[in-house]
């Protein structure tokens, strides 16, 4: 066998494994990704939507680094609309239904364009490290590659195993093979190995359904791109549309009755599973008081039939499901094309992996998505250009990219796990970022393009469009300082929603009122601006007292974490800790005293003596 | 670490000068809005100003001002110390004007805390100041647990209760537009009934702090007019002892005499005070000026006349501008009266003769009357006791209160929800309770959602 040599390999396929191998390629490294089925790039095995609360943010935030789901996304959907839209700006957030079939190509088609791309076709069963250093990977047929920085992104299938009832198989989704060895190899590395579960609901026939007794939900009238590069490629009014289904009380009797069927109620299963995707049988039995429960029916693609049950995930047996969907209102009669199924797989405890998703115990090993306890495409999409950026910039020689949790959601999701650590399938939220009112959808490129253009994944043309815009909101918040009006006139179109305005007042206080829009300003406006930085510049304006706030917060925070710990720290040594907080302070190993006060468990008081014991022994520059 | 910090930092109520000691960047020019006598912005660094701790115009107390300027400080930021004459209500009081003009309390062991991040502890320190922080950490604890028990913990917690269940209900309507039907999402008017009950609750706290403080300090009720008009009567006569000089020449009394009586179990704090009218005599005149001071720092100002001769317009001017409670006790109403009446509408009027104790009784019941005594009980005590309580009480009072201006001009519920956190914490803060996981755990323990 000949050995290849890389500087990056890749292991998986998935939404992490596409956006690693970019990411780390396009910084004109030699990269490989190694998949066990070429077909299954880019596959969205569960729900067919791509953002969404929370998830449609990070998204952005993975186009202004240079990645690419948010522009396949663009040219692969159904259906796409701004959630939360009125209930202010940093929870607005737009989700697409995907079409699964185009969603795929169109990512394999971006990958294929990579010169420094080689896309392989292998099960990895080994990887070969020496001196705590990554070297290589080994496939099921013995070959082996080598590799400067190995990159895991291996979701749902280390040791995977389907759970129907009380049936099991040891497989992946699609009847996919998993992989049976490679975590244990990584156990006997020194790894930490977590047992998760999540699932899946059922896929319906759509010739079956009666839609005279569900309602219709429509996508926006307005067009919408995740990427800031592009424009708007569909039409607004050919979108797909998704259906409203409820439970009843007969639903909830069937699963009642049938508890003990169930793969996770009857004891089948061992994974944890997350607490906000639950199983409907886990929404039945937690909230009983509730009479009835929402579920979609969304369709996957425009290629095939399948239309996808939302929110009705279950581990029963199929005789069960078949009773418990027929006994929706509008799917009497419908005909089940796939059975919901449960899937547990193996996770590494993210504690041992650092903020840069380096593995802590084997060097240039990193690691991205469910591999690491997440949920979600975004999620394993975000953390697989971070990991690509890394692993690229490991081979360059340069510092790792680091966000914090005042840049991106997707700072907050790593730091999350690498100081929190998880015990079921975290999904990211917007109120797990306490600074959300900066991490918007909108300013995602303001926040961190200028990195993604550092790294060298975000191209020139990319990087002026930046420029530009910047250039823009400054002058246009100049101009809404300096213009000063008055109304007095009838035909002044703002006089009815603020009356005579006889002394004068600027356009920027104006806009500070909450009845005022930015619409009604821009025909005192001079120069032409585009409906992007109008937004953004309202935003800024009207919210100006509260994102000072959160800027104020977020300094305190930042000065924390300037305050570094040697990786070296004996925290036996330190006295005066309680026993409690050192010991999470040993799992965790936190980088910074910030990182140190987020772990639940360490209170101020500890904070104060480590830093204490920092001082004393490490000097005073630490 | 830019934040200007102050604390009580010797034991409230125990020694006989209590210090309040503050640090940061602007504790010089904070502490001289509340300060008359030299400017300390311009005094020098590591000297001592003698002066008077205000409230605008009121003097809180006689007070001895350290000011050292960085970087020569324990903390190595500015440092000012006021020495105050002690009494858990004036060092509270200086406190609390201290927390109202930008000083933020500090937290256990922060002024060693910030010596030692600004650089100033050595090595050799390190080790035994650590050993402080954690003892200062330990009683805190103890003092935590034991609020824990209390009411006002009780109260507190429902408060954010409350809260947190807004909170959940928008949080988890962000996280899953989907899943939550329309008529399960909040309105403003929900938000708003709840917020206002919790702010109607957190000024009944305030008021409490009130009554407790009458509690535990009583009442100073001053005994004000002219010469030889029974002042000292009517206090022995309560007092049931002859502490103050009764005589018959006017002038008699220049210091001002103290004495205190129990009244349905609350401590009145009596003081006569020097007849009041113009004089050329210098001991008598401190005297006088001492009266109306004593007038500003008093809880009731009883004001005394003389049946038998006009109300003078001092007198009259006196009580009409005096602000706090007051009581007009008309004296020698055996002797004809020359007062006109019509002068002293509106006011409380009582009218006895201290010969034969007439109008004591009726006094007595006024003054309980006025400070609702028979409704103060000790219970109040149990809710606020110290000024750290009441300045958090009164910033959660104001976080609410601007949650429920935003509510009223329907911001966004983003908006309405970093409020709800906000008040969330500031309530917290008063039982040492942080945010955090809960809201996480709020919304997964009592919403249904997700995929």
């Amino acid at each position: 066998m000949i050995n290849m040599k890389y500087d990056v390999i890749v292991v998986g396929g998935g939404h992490a494994g596409c956006e690693a191998a970019n990411a780390s390629a396009k910084q004109g490294l030699k990269v490989a990704l190694i998949t066990s089925n070429i077909n299954n790039i880019a596959d969205m095995p569960c729900n067919p939507s791509i953002g969404g609360t929370a998830k449609g943010i990070v998204v952005r935030e993975i186009d202004a680094l240079g990645g690419l789901m948010g522009r396949v996304a663009d040219i692969s959907h159904l259906q796409i609309k701004m959630l939360n839209s009125g209930k202010g700006p940093a929870v607005a957030s737009l989700r697409a239904q995907g079409d699964k079939v185009t969603y795929p190509k169109n990512m394999l088609k971006e990958l294929r364009s990579i010169k420094t791309l080689d896309i392989i076709e292998a099960m990895i069963e080994d990887i070969i490290v020496e001196d705590n250093t990554i070297k290589g990977v080994i496939t099921a047929d013995g070959t082996k590659y080598e590799c400067t920085c190995l990159i895991l992104t291996t979701g749902t299938y280390l040791k995977s195993k389907i759970l129907v009832g009380s049936t099991h198989k040891f497989e992946g989704p699609h009847g996919e093979e998993s992989s049976k060895h490679l975590s244990d190899k990584l156990r006997e590395h020194g790894l930490e190995i977590i047992r998760l579960k999540t699932g899946t609901p059922q896929r319906i026939d759509p010739d079956t359904v009666d839609y005279s007794k569900l309602s219709v939900e429509e996508g926006d009238k307005t067009p919408w791109t995740f990427s800031f590069d592009l424009e708007p490629q569909y039409d607004v009014n050919k979108q797909r549309v998704c259906y409203l289904v409820y439970t009843n009380e007969n639903t909830h009797k069937i699963i009642m009755d049938n508890l003990d069927k169930s793969a996770m109620y009857g004891g089948y299963a061992e994974g944890i599973g997350p607490r906000y995707c639950p199983s409907i049988e886990d929404k039945v039995v937690r909230f009983k008081d509730k009479d009835r429960h929402q579920l979609f029916l969304e369709p996957e693609s425009n290629y095939y039939p399948d239309l996808y049950l939302q929110g009705f995930s279950t581990s029963m047996p199929i005789d069960v499901q078949e009773k418990m969907v027929h006994s929706l209102v509008g799917l009497e009669n419908a005909k089940i094309l796939k059975y919901a199924y449960a899937i547990e797989y193996d996770a590494i405890n993210p504690l041992q992996m650092l903020p840069s998703e380096e593995n802590k115990i084997i060097h240039n090993l990193y690691t991205a998505g469910q591999i690491n306890g997440t949920s979600g495409y975004e999620e394993a999409a975000g953390q697989g250009l971070i990991a690509g950026i890394n692993a690229g910039l490991r081979c360059r020689g340069k510092d790792p990219l680091i966000l914090k949790r005042n840049e991106s959601y997707i700072g907050v999701l790593l730091d999350d796990l690498v100081t929190k650590g998880t015990k079921e399938p975290y999904r990211l939220l917007t109120s797990r970022a306490e600074y959300r009112l900066i991490l918007r959808h909108d300013n995602a490129d303001l926040r961190l393009r200028e990195y993604g253009y550092q790294v060298g994944i975000v191209t020139e043309e990319q990087h002026n469009r930046l420029l530009k815009k910047i250039d823009d909101i400054n002058n246009l918040t100049e101009e809404l300082k300096n213009i000063r009006i008055t109304v007095k006139n009838e035909s002044d179109s703002i006089k009815e929603s603020i009356g005579d305005l006889t002394k004068g007042e600027s356009l920027y206080n104006l806009l500070k009122r909450p009845e005022i829009k930015i619409d009604q300003l821009k025909e005192y406006i001079e120069n032409d601006y585009s409906n992007e930085v109008y937004g953004i510049v309202e935003i800024q304006v009207k919210y100006e007292g509260y994102i000072a706030k959160t800027n104020k917060e977020v300094e305190k925070m930042l000065k924390l974490e300037e305050k570094q710990i040697p990786e070296d720290i004996d925290y036996d040594k330190v006295k005066n800790i309680a026993s409690e907080a050192k010991q999470k302070l040993k799992d965790v190993r936190p980088l910074t005293l910030a990182q140190a006060s987020r772990i639940s468990g360490v209170n101020p008081v500890d904070i104060s003596v480590l830093s204490i014991y920092l001082k004393k022994e490490y000097g005073k520059d630490k | 670490m830019n934040e200007n910090i102050c604390a009580i930092s010797t034991a409230l109520g125990v020694g006989a000068i209590s210090i309040i000691r503050a640090s940061g960047p602007e504790v010089i020019e904070i502490t001289n809005k509340i300060f008359k006598g030299k400017d300390l912005t311009k005094v020098e660094t590591h000297s001592i100003t003698y002066g008077h701790i205000v409230d605008h115009d009121e003097i809180i107390d006689e007070v001895l001002v350290s000011v050292m300027k960085a970087p020569k400080t324990f903390t190595m930021e500015d440092v000012v110390e006021i020495n105050s004459h002690g009494g858990i209500s004036t060092t509270n009081r200086i406190l609390e004007l201290l927390l109202e003009n930008g000083c933020r309390l500090a937290d256990p062991g922060e002024f060693t805390k910030k010596a030692f991040l600004n650089g100033r502890i050595d090595l050799v320190e390190a080790e035994g100041i650590n050993d402080l922080i954690v003892s200062q950490t330990e009683s805190q604890r103890k003092f935590a647990i034991n609020r824990l028990n209390g009411n006002l913990s009780k109260l507190i917690k429902d408060m954010r209760k409350d809260i947190m269940e807004l909170e959940g209900k928008l949080e988890v309507a962000f996280d899953y537009p989907d899943e939550i039907e329309d008529e399960e999402e909040l309105t403003y008017q929900e938000l708003k009934d709840t917020m206002i009950n919790i702010k109607t609750k957190l000024t009944k706290l305030v008021n409490s702090y009130k009554n407790a403080s009458i509690i535990k300090d009583g009442i100073n009720v001053s005994i004000v007019g002219k010469p030889n008009v029974g002042k000292s009567s009517i206090l022995n006569h309560l007092l049931d002892e002859d502490k103050a000089i009764v005589t018959d020449i006017a002038g008699t009394t220049r210091d001002i005499v103290e004495g205190t009586l129990s009244l349905n179990g609350i401590k009145l704090n009596l003081t006569d005070t020097a007849g009041i009218r113009e004089t050329e005599d210098l001991v008598e005149s401190i005297g006088v000026k001492k009266s109306l001071d004593i007038i500003s720092n008093s809880d009731l100002v009883i004001f005394v006349l003389n049946n038998s001769e006009e109300v003078t317009k001092e007198e009259l001017d006196l009580i009409k501008n005096t602000n706090v409670n007051k009581i007009v006790f008309i004296n020698k109403c055996d002797l004809a009266s020359k007062i006109n009446m019509d002068l002293l509408k509106e006011l409380p009027v009582i009218k006895g003769n201290t010969k034969e104790a007439n109008g004591l009784d009726e006094l007595k019941n006024r003054i309980v009357e006025m400070f609702n005594l028979e409704q103060i009980n000790s219970s109040d005590f149990n809710y606020i006791s110290n000024a750290r309580e009441l300045a958090l009480v009164k910033k959660a009072e104001k976080v609410v209160s601007e949650s429920i201006n935003n509510l009223t001009a329907t911001l966004p519920f983003e908006i309405v929800a970093d409020d709800l956190r906000i008040s969330y914490v500031a309530l917290g803060e008063i039982i040492g309770e942080t945010y955090e996981e809960d809201i996480l755990d709020e919304i997964f323990s009592k919403f249904c959602v997700g995929k």
